[in-house]
């Protein structure tokens, strides 16, 4: 032991000697084993592990309808379903992927695991609302689902009117579902941020908070914020299908441009309640595998935050077209770009703590290692989109799918995917294999390059979104994209096998990273109230590592 | 979680519970708990009200004249009721303080007769409007006003006010908890009136959100 392990956590047992200790303390895995014990748990981690599943299903099924798309594009005519099929799916696609899937993804998987954890404290403010969550989310996903299965819905995710008041496609349930999952989001943002107002250990101060607290606490500001607003709309388009309000619709005197001003003022601060959570994995990873303390901890924290408010101002830039006058698109433009500014802040600070860092190539760091190109490479697409004058030419073109994939899938799936890697010893005290991780990780990003590089091409050469049918120059580059999806669904599959694996005879480990994360201060799996023994005290930083070139040699056994 | 035992006998404490590090901790949690759900609902309002400026900046006739079609006399009314109850509700929080709990309990019915008066004449107006046929979009039959705009004017008052009614209604379910839990169990005291303080505050909210509804639709 380094003079560094002076992070004192009485309940927190370093290397070794942890093995000794597993047998007299329970894990919150094992205590209590009945369905019911699960199911009406409040303890915030087991409430984790069962979002985990439920997303990880819901995954599977948004990616089964991605493969649907793909293949349908693979010749210029129709290839397996109708037209009419084709719409549903991809409004489907949409609809699981971004609300059932991206939106609560991290959050509510490592965030509700993690937080606790990473502030010293026994749960989350609110334990019981954390459960109700939960339920909140799949009574949503339950309606949403249940109105697919019934008719299914052909607006496409964004549900525009005045095509959604008047389609007579199952629209109200799936509205009225999205509109329950976005109470369940608002729950869960508020915990956060009364747990991290209030729940903080002795000695952790908000500038020693783990950066993926400073994430999470970003993020749920805008989901507290954002959601109600679009809550709001929701109803009144339900309403608008189900009564005929008139509200969005021009035939009645509406105006379905204030639909999409109130949709994007929610949907683009979405964006960042995908992206931010991501950020904060990265920051996690990156300390943790170049052996460093975060370069520019505070600029990382802030940049969360200054990403969360600016957010708030950029909704325009998806309306260039919609006859916004040129001034107010100018001002939409620049507002976005600024987004880009503290985006670059963090990027450059991920770089410099690589930057004469130990770095151990694990599979999250490979992850880290993809997700700085997504994001790096999207976010230069998202100043190229942001740019009036060029939107006007790839709006609504494939281009923008690229774009928005690019950023908000790939940065997103890479730190989902890093989260898991790197906090699954932690979640459930076994390691899988090395070797088959860093293979999956090399796929993934393969396949989602080779999947999305040839549609900004093909959007670049005109190709519209939505469309079933296209003329036969386009099919090389959609036969490419779909071949790459192929790779990333392969790559999928290989991860689910061995983490199944893993779990099930996966050899047993504590910290196998060595990382000073605050959350590794207790057991993996951790006890049910986090901490056996008094309360654990933090005298140093979250991420405190030896210098690197001094320790070498002992930080390894730390 | 578990909460602190109570002795049998012994006087009913505030609960503990174990995740918190105290008693103050644990009034600041739910406090701020509270402020945030609060925000949301706002800007949940706000929505609404992001739809009314717009609409009202496009037809500004049909607002002015569809605006004046409303009975004054009955939202005027239904104001004072709502005002008056929030001033109920605010005592039962005194009360709660000093530990008198029969006097939160009574303070309690008192709101929520308030609150049904206020339901009650909220219905009488929506069954005249519907009989006249001053209704939204599609089912807008009055020969009144034929302005266009009209019908979106009533498509605006039906969902504020419907939602609002909702919120009275579930502000008039948390005060029910709250008055049972005074008269059954007597326990809010000095240090443990959190339930009813929450209670009042969102039925504040009820009625700050009443108080921007009223002169929007009513008065201007
Ligand atoms: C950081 C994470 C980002 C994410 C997750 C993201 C996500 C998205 C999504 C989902 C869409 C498409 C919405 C749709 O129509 O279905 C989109 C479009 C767009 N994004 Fe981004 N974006 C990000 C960054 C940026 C940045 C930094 C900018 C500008 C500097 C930007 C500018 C745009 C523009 C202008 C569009 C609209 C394009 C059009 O519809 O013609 N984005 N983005
Ligand atoms: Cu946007």
């Amino acid at each position: 032991m380094t003079p560094s392990s002076s992070i004192a956590a009485p309940g927190a047992v370093p290397g070794h000697e942890a093995h000794d200790d597993h047998g007299h303390h329970p894990s919150y895995l094992t205590d209590g084993t009945t369905v019911k014990s699960w199911l009406l748990t409040v303890d915030h981690k087991r409430i984790g592990i069962m979002y985990l599943a439920w997303i990880l299903l819901f995954f599977l099924v948004g990616g089964i309808f991605a493969l649907l798309i793909r293949i349908e594009l693979l010749t210029p005519g129709p290839t397996i379903m109708d037209a009419m099929t084709y719409n549903r799916v991809f409004t489907l696609h949409g609809v699981v992927m971004i609300f059932l899937f991206m939106i609560p993804a991290i959050p509510s998987v490592f965030g509700n695991f993690l937080l606790p954890l990473m502030l010293g404290a026994k749960d989350v403010a609110f334990p019981r609302l954390n459960l109700l969550s939960l339920y909140v989310y799949l009574a949503g996903a339950g309606f949403a689902l249940w109105g697919m299965l019934n008719g299914g819905l052909d607006t496409g995710w964004t549900f525009y009117t005045p095509y959604s008041a008047h389609t007579t496609t199952t629209v109200a349930p799936v509205l009225f579902g999205a509109f329950i999952i976005g109470f369940s989001s608002i729950l869960t943002g508020m915990n956060f941020i009364v747990t991290t107002h209030t729940m903080r250990a002795p000695g952790i101060t908000w500038f020693k908070m783990p950066l993926m607290v400073w994430a999470l606490y970003a993020t749920s500001c805008i989901q507290v914020l954002a959601t109600p607003v679009i809550g709001l709309l929701l109803l009144l388009v339900t309403a608008e299908n189900l009564f005929s309000l008139g509200m969005f619709d021009v035939a009645r005197g509406g105006d379905p441009v204030l639909f999409q001003h109130l949709f994007w003022f929610y949907s683009h601060p979405a964006v960042y309640i995908m992206v931010l959570p991501a950020f904060g994995v990265m920051s996690e990873v990156v300390s943790t595998f170049s052996r460093k303390n975060i370069f520019g901890y505070r600029a990382v924290a802030y940049s969360s935050v200054g990403i969360a408010f600016v957010g708030f101002f950029a909704w325009g830039h998806h309306m260039f077209v919609s006859g916004q006058s040129t001034f107010n698109a100018g001002v939409f433009g620049v507002l976005s770009m600024l987004v880009g500014v503290f985006t670059a802040i963090k990027v450059f600070n991920w770089v410099g703590t690589v930057y004469k860092g130990a770095v151990e190539f694990s599979t999250p760091f490979a992850y880290f290692c993809g997700f700085l190109f997504f994001t790096v490479f999207g976010g230069m697409t998202g100043i190229a989109v942001a740019t009036v004058s060029l939107d006007v030419a790839w709006h609504d073109t494939y281009f923008v799918v690229a774009h928005f994939h690019f950023i908000m899938v790939g940065a997103t799936i890479m730190a989902f995917l890093a989260a898991l890697h790197y906090w699954f010893p932690k979640m459930f005290g076994k390691m899988y294999h090395e070797g088959w991780g860093l293979v999956s990780a090399a796929l993934i990003i393969l396949g989602f390059n080779a999947t999305f590089i040839p549609q900004f091409l093909v959007g670049n050469a005109g190709m519209p979104r939505r469309y079933y049918e296209y003329p036969e120059r386009f099919q090389a580059l959609n036969v490419a994209s779909t071949a790459g999806a192929s790779l990333l669904a392969f790559g999928f599959i290989i991860i689910a096998i061995y983490l199944t694996y893993a779990l099930i005879y996966g050899e047993r480990v504590d910290n196998p990273w060595h990382s000073k994360g605050y959350e590794w201060l207790t057991h993996s799996p951790p006890p049910t109230h986090n901490f056996i023994g008094p309360q654990p005290t933090y005298p140093e930083e979250p991420h405190f590592y030896v210098d690197p070139k001094k320790a070498q040699g002992e930080v390894s056994d730390v | 979680m578990s909460s602190a035992h109570v002795t049998p006998g012994s006087v009913p404490g505030p609960k503990l519970a174990a995740h918190f590090a105290s008693l103050e901790v644990q009034k600041h949690a739910a406090r701020l708990g509270m402020w945030l759900f609060l925000a949301t609902e706002i800007l949940l309002f706000a929505g609404l009200f992001a739809c009314y400026a717009a609409y009202r900046f496009l037809f500004p006739e049909a607002w002015a004249a569809s605006s004046r079609s409303l009975d004054l006399t009955m939202g005027t009314i239904n104001t004072v009721v709502l005002i008056t109850s929030s001033f109920t509700a605010a005592m039962a929080v005194h009360y709660a303080k000093e530990g008198k709990n029969k006097m939160v309990g009574h303070m309690n019915v008192l709101t929520l007769l308030m609150a049904v008066g206020f339901l009650v004449i909220k219905f009488f107006e929506y069954k005249h409007k519907f009989h006249i046929g001053t209704l939204p979009g599609r089912y807008y039959f009055y020969e009144g006003i034929q302005l266009p705009g009209a019908p979106m004017y009533f498509s605006v008052y039906f969902a504020s006010t419907a939602l609002h009614a909702l919120h009275v209604v579930i502000g008039m379910t948390v005060l029910a908890f709250a008055t049972v839990r005074a008269y059954r169990v007597g326990d809010f005291s000095a240090n443990n009136y959190t339930q009813v303080e929450l209670g009042s505050m969102y039925w504040h909210l009820v009625d700050l959100v009443w108080i921007f509804l009223f002169p929007m639709l009513y008065l201007v």
